[in-house]
Parts: structure tokens; C-alpha cells; sequence
């Protein structure tokens, strides 16, 4: 039954979202990501706090379950910026990211990881926020070189965004202009720790503080282009 | 009734056996593949820990009801040809469900799960995924040709159209690859198309498709299709193994027999660039179409 209900949830919201989108311009609807899934396993009504489970058989599930998602991380590395060029050394036979478990995915469906190699234009901000909301929980985002921090050498630029962490919940940053592989490798080594001990939550944030996150890309793109969830 | 909860219990143990031994194997491609590259490498069991990952993954996407359905396909085809393929000889340790005619069955039934893939990944609105689903149909026009001709070549020469008897016969007159060896050439050539790697990776091209047909299917999806890849590749090198190696008497046997054979499509891999989709349709169509005709005249004379 809660299977039924689900389904027919997403079915709707997959409906106005997709295929309506532009008739019903206008009027459309607010949609948070609580209101088209509803949060796994739970009933509607029941408070998040009730809901978690800290028994210690869940404790011992959690451990596996994060010791597997450490040792097997699917980065997805669209070259976004100059970084990318730091991305085969490190897969590649001198450095190697494969012994690790980091290994590429092809598609936002299956990564774990997204990697953002360096700036990120105004124009390239709107694909990447799409490919993140595609990809699946539990995901992380690792922000690559000095421009994702503080803009890097771009600080001036009127077409750059300075703060990757205004737009996308970054884990784990990786400094440097360029970083070299063993800094990269140091950087997937901290998110395996953070994933190790629970502690990489950017996804949960990027739920709750979902309208922070649109209202500074909203400031950046203006009101012309409405973009809707992606997560279907 | 004990007979029928034995028989059961058989058949999750044949599942249980087909998964492990298939993705291990993949395992060690990976571990292979790396050191030929002069690279450490992921530990053998990578795979066991990206399936767990996988399957523990949350999966929140719905593209319709075939998109669903499409990696089920998969899983129904794969365990239905690991039930009909024997996997010792005289049925020793593990159930089958072979009849007199399963290799026209096996014909059919290795070809259903990729066309049930085939409409998920139509479903999915993917442009990757049609263009993978085009190259695979396509692929396959090319290498079931030869296969079909080297099955029908031993149904020929042997009169039969049962695997069990293929097997019996083995124990009299040797290993099949000796005795009708343009069959093995031809089966061979063509399982190097049915394995899909490099260079018939044309379907799932990670770096030009977007791993094709399965491009919108993450988490547990993957996980489908990961696990019915593993179980079908145990029961591709089983079959081999039982048409041309005379079978296995023992579950060691069995490995080292398999993992011979599994060696020619990794490590011919290993060495070759990808190929475009009309030049392995044009491979397919060259010597494996000879051999499959020599097998045929074969058998028609001997």
C-alpha cells in the first residue's frame, strides 16, 4: 500500500514537473523535495525524530553500509573547469585512484561522487546543479582547486561564481591551483573518513536548506529561468 | 514434497553459486586488467563491495513501468539459463531442469534478457540508451549467426539437440573442441561478442555512450543488472564447458575449465582499441562465419 502511495506520488510530480511545465507557468505550485518523497519507510504525520532508528543491530547496519560506500566511490568528473586535466594522472598507472574503490561513473544515476574541477561559470552552474539533483542518496560533492573556495584567480570575474558552498553542499575541499594527484588522493582519503564516521551529510543539508541553496542561484540567474527539481 | 523443497533449496544454492563465481571473475578482470596496465589495482572483491554499495543505495527515479521491468528481464533470462545449463557432469551436486531440445531453448532464452533490457532502456527517453540499444540488437545480428551455425553444427554431427547428451558423448569419444573444432572456433569467436568486452564494447562504451542501455539506471538497477551479468557469465562459460570441454566432474574442475575459457575474451580485450559498430558486424561476418560454414560442411561429411 505505502508502495502504491509512493509511486502515485512520484507519478504526479512527474507529470507537472516534466510534462506541464510550461502551461502551467505561472501558477505553478511550489514544490519542496519533502512534498514529492516522502521520507523513506515513514508515514506521513510521524516526526522526523521518531523516526531514527539507534538501536544497536541499525548501528551495526550503518557501519557495514558506510564501510562499503568508503570503499566504493563512483566519481562523476565532468571537466568543468581547468582541473580536469588532474583527473587521468590520478586514475592512471603512477597514481592509480582504482586500488582505493574511486573509480569513474558514467552517468549522474550512478555516481556517488561529483567532482567540481575547478570554476564554474555562470552557465555551467545551472547543468551541474541539474546533474547533482539527478544523482542518487547517499552523494557527495568534492570541490577541486582553489576557485571553488574563494574564486582562485578569478575573484573578479563577472561571469565565475566565487563560493561553490553558496550553491552546492560541498564535503570535502581540495586546495590548490592545481592540486596535484597526491592531493586529490588526499582529499578522496578525507571523504572517506567523513563517510567513515557519518559525517558526510552535504545531501541531507541540501534537502533542509534547500530554498538557501536556490535563492543564491536565483540571485545569479535571475527570476528568467525557473529551474524545477530534477530529482525524479 | 521433500523431494520438491530439496530441489528448491538446489536451485538458490546454483543462484548463490553463480553470482559468487561470476563476480569474483569480474573481480579479477579488474585485478587483471590492472596489472597489464603495470597498476596495483582494486582488490578481488571490489565488486562484491560496489554491489553491496549499490544495493544500498537509495533509488528514486520512475521513468515508467518498463523501466522497472527491464533489469527483471535480465535476471529471469540469466537464472533461467543457469537452471537449464548443467552445471556437472550427470547431474551430480546441482538440479537442472534440461530436456531433450534445451539447446534450441538456450537459443531463445540468451537472447530474451537483452531484449527486455532493450524496452526498459527504450522507456527511459535516454538518447544514450537508444543508440545502445541500436549498436547491441545490431552486435547481435552479428555474432548469434556463427554461434547459431556451430550449435547447429553439433546437433548435425551428433544427432541430437540435447546438452546432456552432447556430455554423454563426450565421455566416449573426447573433448568436442578435438573432434569438431571449426564448431569451437566459430563458438569462440562469437562469445568474444557475447561477453562484450573491448573491443565489442560498443553497447555500454563508458566514454562515448554513457554506458548505453543502462544509462539511467542507478542504485538498485544497477545492482540487477550487475548480479544478472555475473550469474549469465557463469552460465555462458558453463555452456561452453560443457558443449566443447566434456563438462566437469567437480566444482574445481569447473573453475580452472572456466576460468581458461574466460581468459580469451579478457585478455583479448586487454590488447584492443574499441571497434565501430559496422567493423565488428564485418568481424562477426568474417572468419567466424567462415568457420561456422567449414563446421557445418563437417558435419555433413564426417
Amino acid at each position: 500500500m505505502a508502495a502504491v502511495f509512493w509511486l502515485s506520488r512520484t507519478c504526479t510530480c512527474n507529470g507537472i514537473l516534466r510534462g506541464k511545465r510550461y502551461q502551467v507557468k505561472g501558477k505553478r505550485k511550489k514544490y519542496d523535495i519533502f512534498s514529492c518523497f516522502p521520507p523513506s519507510g515513514g508515514q506521513r504525520g510521524v516526526k522526523k525524530q521518531d523516526m531514527i532508528n539507534d538501536k544497536n543491530s541499525q548501528k551495526i547496519a550503518d557501519f557495514i553500509k558506510n564501510w562499503a560506500r568508503k570503499h566504493s566511490i563512483w566519481v562523476l568528473a565532468y571537466g568543468t573547469g581547468c582541473g580536469a586535466i588532474e583527473i587521468p594522472p590520478t586514475m592512471t598507472s603512477r597514481y592509480d585512484a582504482e586500488r582505493l574503490g574511486v573509480r569513474g561513473a558514467a552517468t549522474p544515476r550512478q555516481a556517488d561522487v561529483l567532482l567540481i574541477t575547478g570554476y564554474l561559470t555562470t552557465k555551467t552552474l545551472k547543468r551541474v546543479i541539474r546533474v547533482y539533483e539527478q544523482m542518487q542518496d547517499p552523494k557527495y560533492v568534492i570541490g577541486f582547486g582553489s576557485c571553488t573556495i574563494n574564486g582562485g584567480m578569478y575573484y573578479d570575474s563577472y561571469n565565475t561564481i566565487k563560493v561553490l558552498d553558496k550553491y552546492l553542499p560541498v564535503d570535502v575541499y581540495i586546495n590548490g591551483c592545481m592540486p596535484r594527484p597526491e592531493a586529490v588522493l588526499a582529499g578522496f582519503g578525507k571523504l572517506q573518513q567523513l563517510i567513515a564516521d557519518g559525517k558526510a551529510n552535504g545531501a541531507k543539508k541540501y534537502k533542509e536548506d534547500h530554498e538557501y541553496y536556490r535563492g543564491n542561484l536565483r540571485k545569479i540567474i535571475g527570476n528568467k529561468y525557473e529551474m524545477p527539481l530534477y530529482n525524479w | 514434497m521433500e523431494s520438491v523443497g530439496y530441489y528448491i533449496l538446489g536451485v538458490i544454492v546454483t543462484i548463490i553459486v553463480a553470482f559468487t563465481v561470476g563476480l569474483t571473475y569480474m573481480g579479477l578482470n579488474r585485478k587483471i586488467t590492472a596489472r597489464v596496465q603495470n597498476r596495483k589495482g582494486p582488490p578481488f572483491y571490489q565488486n562484491f563491495i560496489d554491489a553491496y554499495k549499490l544495493a544500498s543505495k537509495e533509488t528514486a527515479i520512475h521513468h515508467g513501468f518498463m523501466q522497472h521491468a527491464g533489469p527483471a528481464f535480465l535476471m529471469v533470462a540469466s537464472i533461467m539459463s543457469v537452471l537449464i545449463i548443467p552445471v556437472l557432469n550427470d547431474g551430480k551436486w546441482f538440479p537442472n531442469l534440461n530436456f531433450n531440445g534445451d539447446l534450441i531453448f538456450l537459443l531463445y532464452i540468451m537472447v530474451f534478457g537483452p531484449l527486455g533490457m532493450a524496452l526498459g532502456a527504450g522507456q527511459t527517453g535516454n538518447p544514450n540508451s537508444a543508440i545502445g540499444v541500436t549498436r547491441g540488437l545490431s552486435q547481435m545480428v552479428g555474432f548469434e549467426i556463427p554461434w547459431v551455425m556451430a550449435l547447429v553444427a553439433l546437433m548435425m554431427q551428433y544427432q541430437t539437440t540435447s546438452l546432456v547428451d552432447l556430455m554423454t558423448v563426450q565421455q566416449t569419444t573426447g573433448w568436442l573442441m578435438f573432434s569438431s573444432p571449426f564448431a569451437f572456433l566459430a563458438a569462440v569467436l562469437a562469445m568474444l561478442g557475447m561477453f562484450r568486452y573491448s573491443p565489442f564494447d560498443i553497447v555500454g562504451a563508458p566514454t562515448e555512450l554513457a554506458s548505453g542501455p543502462a544509462s539511467e539506471n542507478g542504485g538498485k538497477y544497477l545492482f540487477t543488472m550487475m548480479s544478472s551479468g555475473s550469474i549469465f557469465a557463469f552460465a555462458k562459460l558453463t555452456l561452453y564447458v560443457d558443449l566443447f570441454m566434456g563438462g566437469a566432474d567437480n566444482l574445481i574442475e569447473l573453475l580452472v575449465k572456466t576460468f581458461t575459457i574466460y581468459l580469451i575474451p579478457m585478455l583479448y580485450g586487454m590488447v584492443s582499441p574499441r571497434y565501430r559498430t559496422e567493423q565488428a558486424i564485418r568481424y562477426f561476418w568474417g572468419w567466424p562465419l567462415f568457420f561456422g560454414f567449414l563446421a557445418l560442411v563437417h558435419a555433413m561429411v564426417f
